[in-house]
């Protein structure tokens, strides 16, 4: 029988919701992680193993894993630093499985590879290698590499995403790296097209498209259909080019779900009070809006980059957490919605994981 | 030997790890790595790079604000304490 997880980060630990095969009704465990603020939590088929990476502002930062569907944890930094004369990593920011290892993106941005399944680190040094580096600057989360995204079969290829510098790609295992970001605006520069400084706050790839990327960005929402060597603007028709999530379908490459919130400027919560989803089905030349089942008034709640979550399920289950703690969940591909919880702490990272 | 005084939220990271213990050192750098080779990663969470102890992180000698270099004597007492400012 199909069972379903909810795996939640939160500034207050990890949380774990076990699901049934409907998706309607969910029991909680938590808060993991020793309470530790956990941003994301991703789980590998392959060992099927849980990892949560985050940072405790006593402790540090730190990978946890755990093999038992998250009732024991054990955690790792080794080997998570620049060095003794290198910058102090506060955090991790993503953690990712992939082709056997695990990688880790951390503030101040950079990558880390593990594989030993977390027990100890090493540092994908050519990413800080990068020419632009010198002039990379945080955005009000900080100079963090939030994204990961590998390519499904060649492990030679990945890219990542940083804020707010862009999104860059290696095609040699992580030895060398392309920025990425031509056609993306940089909305806070004079210059409005540099190499990087784009404002990148998701990035994901279509299904089964691995060279189709679609991303939401301070400055409003792309497509490539490329590997991310260009970049055209979708935004038309959202009724706000911020946002921080974005999520693609697992099996429809033209399908994916943003939930923009207000101007930068202005609160980046959801606009008007009023929470919606939108979806496109074709590929971002339109977008229609969902909010059956959210709040419609008085609603100034955030939802954060790591904090959508879409499962492989038929029709697909979407859920999503909210800067003030409420989970909520659709399984008809974000056409209604319901709430999965309230009154968690703010939300950073949702992740769904289906078990057969 | 020196005592050494640990935080709940600490050994809770490292399970058997007890909240007092005795170890050979002279110093607490050399404290912290015994309390290391006992619970394999606790250094990783004491110390920072450089390294340096963690900016939340307070370590006192008998009562007194101590650094890594700090000396201990075979009665010292290390409370090793997380600083309110980190919470």
């Amino acid at each position: 029988m199909t069972r379903s997880l909810l795996l939640v980060g939160t500034t207050k630990g990890a949380f774990v919701f076990d699901g049934d095969g409907a998706r309607k009704t969910w029991s909680l465990r938590g808060p993991l992680c020793e309470g530790w603020p956990i941003h994301d939590l991703q789980w590998d088929p392959s060992t099927r193993s849980i990892y949560a990476g985050g940072g405790s502002a006593w402790y540090g930062p730190a990978v946890f894993r755990s093999e038992d569907l998250g009732e024991t944890w054990t955690h790792s930094s080794e080997g998570l630093t620049y060095g003794d004369d290198g910058p102090k990593i506060p955090t991790v920011w993503n953690v990712t499985p992939a082709h056997g290892s695990i990688f880790a993106g951390v503030e101040p941005a950079g990558l880390f590879r593990s594989d030993d399944r977390g027990a100890t680190w090493r540092h994908v040094e050519g990413l800080r290698e990068h020419p632009s580096r010198p002039g990379w600057q945080p955005g009000a989360g900080g100079l963090i590499c939030h994204t990961i995204v590998p390519h499904p079969t060649d492990p030679e290829r990945m890219w990542i995403a940083i804020s707010a510098v862009g999104t860059f790609a290696t095609e040699d295992g992580g030895a060398t790296w392309e920025a990425r970001n031509r056609g993306v605006v940089d909305c806070n520069s004079p210059d409005p097209h540099p190499e990087t400084g784009q404002c990148v706050h998701k990035l994901v790839m279509a299904a089964g498209q691995p060279d189709r990327f679609y991303q939401q960005n301070h400055c409003g929402v792309y497509r490539s259909n490329d590997g991310g060597h260009q970049w055209e603007d979708i935004s038309k028709g959202l009724v706000s080019e911020f946002g921080f999530v974005m999520g693609a379908h697992p099996r429809d490459p033209a399908t994916g779900w943003v939930i923009p919130l207000s101007h930068p400027e202005e609160g980046r919560t959801a606009p008007g009070g009023a929470l919606g989803v939108w979806r496109t089905r074709n590929g971002g030349d339109s977008w229609e809006r969902h909010g059956d089942g959210l709040p419609q008034e008085n609603a100034f709640v955030g939802v954060f980059r790591e904090a959508m979550a879409v499962d492989r399920l038929d029709p697909v289950g979407i859920f999503f957490g909210t800067s003030t703690g409420t989970l909520y969940g659709s399984v008809d591909e974000g056409e209604s919605w319901s709430v999965v919880a309230a009154n968690l702490p703010p939300i950073w990272g949702v992740e769904a994981v289906v078990l057969d | 030997m020196p005592t050494v005084l640990l935080p709940r939220s600490l050994v809770s990271l490292f399970p058997g790890a007890p909240r007092r213990c005795e170890v050979e050192a002279g110093s607490v750098a050399e404290a912290i790595d015994r309390l290391d080779d006992a619970a394999p990663g606790m250094r990783n969470r004491l110390l920072d790079a450089g390294p340096s102890i963690r900016r939340h992180i307070n370590v006192y000698v008998d009562g007194a604000p101590a650094s890594l270099a700090t000396p201990l004597g075979p009665d010292s007492v290390v409370h090793i304490i997380p600083a309110v400012s980190g919470g």
